[in-house]
């Protein structure tokens, strides 16, 4: 049996894992909402995250802060290059292509990443440093700090984007209704190509934020973009709260699934929660149905 | 339908010659892998060519087939052929049952859906050791017999294989010819109609999906005793994005297409050593390339493009006579 | 011969059809105006199975329907065509009409794969009746082309034969002649009063009103997800709250 402390740090350590899915998961609603895409390369950006950093970090020497804000916009880069090159040329394309489109940028993008840096897995240093802190009868790293506290300002300052910029306010508008938009003026493309910038950005922060402690490598993306399309699924595509809880669930679960079942199957559990979700209700815990036009 | 069948009759015939014209052991070897994926291919093809529903867990039923055979065979001493059997038997209940919640999934959701479902196997095949012998494989699985003949060369296992590639490539050629086939078809290009029309949608989809999880699973029990050795990371997620490739590279909807598709993912990376494990990056170029400008992949692409250059040729022929 | 009983339908806030009830004659010629956005869409939906009413029951000859999925309802002899078009563009002409066999043959995937012999009489037999439907519409000479190619009005009229393939007792219309041209909505007459000497009831929502007083017998009007009125075309030429209702004052 275990004792209360350790299932508190299973949720401890599910908590912060599930703050990284909830970020990624995230990034795959606001492209969601912009597009009506789900994007597979999302997982991509978040292995791009880690993986620019290791570089900046060891090949470059550049100090933390700026090897991380390296990577940020080298990631979002990326992000804008692949929405230019394969996403709009193909504007209203049946969902099916878009999928094809998207899986075929994902691998390109991991084994571009597989080509120039190799297939070792890479540590990223803890931001500060790996002194464990109590908590209750559990212990969490500063890390884990870091996570919580980087996931709620982005999460807090994505609020502020969508629900007080102007900008931010036409990518709501569009996300509802985009040739309404287009009838009032906003430029919908840049909207689209604006949504793939933040999620890519989205994406590579929680990449780097969860590469202390998970380590990084080309192929980490797949099973963190899942987990965070998860998230998403839950949280009925929200781009708030609803995929944020998502992602707490998901790692939580995950988590204690791991610690008192198996760890072998823990990749799994996730796509069990998937699974359910999935059949039970596909649109999510929060929300209501919705009759498809004829 | 004539012409169907002399097509097929043409191409089955070429499938038979083709070992006296290949001298070394090892293309042929080679060749036995582009029966088992054209099979993989065709099926894939029937439910996202025909019928519009993307599966991304082709390689799970084909991974279960395969160890299934291996299982039952190398630590059963099961007869194979009566392991196949068993093997697609159980896909088939697997995806009738399963097929009926995944398949009211649409676009996006279906595509995850399937990717779990992938993903999930795929990890059991690496946890329970006891059973799969996990991530270092299982190894002990007998060839195929019939009487005291044994499929244990390259040459016998290519008749096999192909003898089972081109049974599903006429059953496939066959079945798109058809009531169903047209009923697929209509579902994919206008569900809402065929539902109208009488089309039992969600029936007609679950039942594709059933068959094409027979077939990868027949795929795999055929490589299982072909190889004699089997491990996950021949069933795991980036098989599935190959089969996708290959469709989508041949033409989706087009069953020849898919042999084509096969044979050349299979046959390029061995020709062009280089390729070793960069080929995803191939694969994701391929994806997008094709997408973007040959969408009816390369069976329709080619002779659209000579036709279309042809015409230009012509045309700039009366420019010069101007 | 098909009856809606109180049928109410809402989306979200917005109320779609309030209470509406109706019965439409055997083997007569209805029709269903209103301005847009009258809920005439939505009924035929629920009619025919697309969406489950919110309240109300609909029967079809005494038997209640409601909420059956269009494929039944198809097998009992129930077909539609859509506002906006919706043909199998990659296939044929001919192979359109070939799915409205669908019912009306039964071969599974197995007896389809290995050709066994009922198959292949099946197959000749869905061939030649729906050539022979295509000819019905004036559409044989175009059997072999991809639908997607064909001219809107020839696609509305395939639409209808695809329908009429399936022998069904009654068929519903949606905005049949929209889009078409004066030449092309009189051949659309002239098919429908055809298709009705077949015996099959017909219900059809259309705009064009010089085609729907020409050739309904019967005439229902829907304003804002209401039944406004019910009756001849005579009697609704004459009431005081259709027109009112159309002149934008209701
Ligand atoms: N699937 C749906 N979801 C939300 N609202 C719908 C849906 N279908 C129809 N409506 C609404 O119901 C009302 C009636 O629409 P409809 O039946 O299409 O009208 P008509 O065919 O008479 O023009 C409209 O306000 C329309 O916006
Ligand atoms: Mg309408």
């Amino acid at each position: 049996m275990a004792s209360s402390d350790q299932i508190l740090q299973y949720c401890l350590s599910g908590l912060s894992t599930g703050a990284i899915y909830a970020l990624i998961g995230i990034g795959f609603a606001i492209i969601y909402n912009s597009t009506g895409i789900i994007n597979f390369a999302q997982g991509e950006f978040v292995m791009l995250g880690g993986m620019l950093t290791v570089f900046f970090l060891s090949v470059a020497v550049l100090p933390l802060p700026a090897a991380v804000t390296a990577a940020v916009l080298v990631a979002t880069l990326v992000g804008v290059i692949f929405e230019r090159l394969a996403i709009r040329p193909l504007k209203d394309a049946q969902p099916i292509t878009l999928i094809i489109i998207t899986i075929g940028g994902s691998i390109l993008i991991r084994g571009i990443v597989m080509l120039v840096w190799g297939k070792d897995t890479h540590a990223l240093p803890a931001f500060s440093g790996n002194e464990p802190l109590f908590v209750g009868g559990a212990t969490i790293l500063p890390q884990h700090l870091w996570i919580f506290v980087i996931t709620v300002l982005i999460i807090a300052a994505n609020r502020l984007y969508f629900h007080h910029s102007i900008s931010g306010k036409a990518m709501r508008a569009c996300s509802y209704n985009a040739r309404a938009s287009r009838l009032v003026g906003i430029d919908v493309k840049r909207m689209v190509l604006f949504s793939f910038a933040i999620s890519a950005a989205m994406g590579s922060m929680a990449g780097i934020i969860i590469a202390p402690l998970t380590m990084t490598s080309y192929d980490v993306g797949v099973m963190l973009g899942l987990k965070g399309f998860c998230a998403a699924i839950i949280g009925g595509m929200s781009s708030g709260i609803g995929t944020v809880f998502g992602g707490l669930i998901v790692g939580v679960l995950e988590s204690l699934g791991a610690g008192l079942v198996s760890s072998g199957y823990k990749d799994a559990i996730a796509f069990f929660i998937l699974l359910i979700i999935l059949f039970l209700r596909p649109q999510g815990l929060f929300r209501k149905g919705e009759t498809e036009r004829v | 339908m004539k012409r169907e069948l002399l097509k097929f009759l043409l191409f089955a015939i070429v499938v038979s010659v083709v070992p006296a014209f290949v001298s070394g052991g090892y293309l042929l070897n080679v060749l036995v892998f582009v029966g088992i994926f054209t099979m993989l291919a065709v099926a894939l093809n029937l439910l996202l060519g025909f019928a519009g529903q993307i599966s991304l867990g082709q390689a799970a039923f084909y991974g279960l087939g395969a160890y299934m055979s291996g299982v039952l065979t190398a630590s059963h001493g099961m007869n194979p052929w009566v392991a196949m059997l068993i093997g697609a038997g159980a896909v088939g209940l697997l995806t009738f049952v399963l097929g009926f919640p995944i398949l009211r999934l649409k676009g996006h959701s279906l595509a995850m859906a399937t990717l779990g479902l992938g993903i999930i196997v795929y990890i059991f095949f690496n946890e329970t050791v006891d059973v799969t012998g996990g991530p270092s494989g299982l190894s002990g699985i007998p060839n195929l017999t019939v009487g005291s003949f044994v499929f244990d060369s390259d040459l016998k296992n290519y008749y096999l294989i192909w003898g089972f590639a081109l049974l599903a490539i006429l059953l496939a050629v066959n079945l798109t010819n058809s009531r169903i086939g047209r009923a697929l078809k209509a579902i994919h290009q206008s569900e809402v109609a065929a539902r109208v029309l009488g089309v039992d949608v969600h029936l007609l989809k679950v039942e594709i999906f059933t068959i094409s999880g027979v077939l990868s699973a027949i795929a795999g029990s055929l490589y299982a005793h072909t190889v004699m050795f089997i491990s996950p990371t021949s069933f795991g997620f980036n098989v599935s994005i190959e089969l996708l490739t290959m469709v989508i590279i041949g033409g989706l909807g087009s069953i020849y297409g898919s042999v084509l598709g096969a044979a050349l993912l299979t046959l390029l990376p061995e020709l062009l050593r280089t390729f070793q494990d960069y080929d995803i990056i191939v694969y994701g170029l391929l994806l997008i390339l094709m997408t973007m400008f040959m969408p009816g992949g390369l069976v329709r692409g080619i002779p659209d493009a000579a036709v279309a250059l042809y015409g230009k040729l012509k045309g700039g022929g009366a420019d010069v006579e101007r | 011969m098909l009856r809606g009983e109180a049928i109410t339908r809402t989306f979200g806030g917005i109320t779609a059809l309030d209470d509406v009830s109706f019965s439409f004659a055997a083997g007569k010629i209805t029709g269903i105006i209103g301005p847009n956005g009258a809920g005439k869409t939505t009924l035929f939906n629920i009619i025919t199975g697309i969406y489950a009413p919110t309240e109300g029951k609909v029967f079809l000859e005494g038997k209640d329907i409601t909420g059956l999925a269009p494929e039944k309802l198809a097998r009992m002899g129930m077909v539609r065509t859509f506002q906006g078009i919706e043909l199998f563009p990659q296939m044929t002409v001919l192979e359109n009409v070939m799915v409205g066999r669908h019912t009306k043959s039964k071969s599974g995937i197995i007896a389809s794969a290995f050709k066994l012999p009922g198959h292949i009489r099946e197959e000749k037999n869905i061939r030649e009746k729906a050539l022979s439907w295509l000819q019905f519409a004036g559409l044989g000479d175009l059997a072999d082309q991809e639908a997607g190619s064909l001219p809107f009005g020839r696609g509305r009229i395939l639409e209808i034969a695809r329908a009429l393939a399936l022998e069904p007792r009654i068929i519903f219309m949606d905005e049949p002649a929209a889009g078409l041209n004066s030449r092309e909505t009189r051949e659309l007459a002239g098919l429908i009063r055809k298709i009705s000497e077949l015996g099959i009831t017909i219900a059809l929502v259309e705009h064009d009103m010089e085609l729907v007083m020409d050739i309904c017998e019967e005439i229902m009007v829907l304003n804002l997800g209401r039944k406004l009125a019910w009756g001849t075309p005579r009697e609704i030429q004459e009431n005081r709250e259709v027109v009112m209702a159309y002149l934008g004052e209701g």
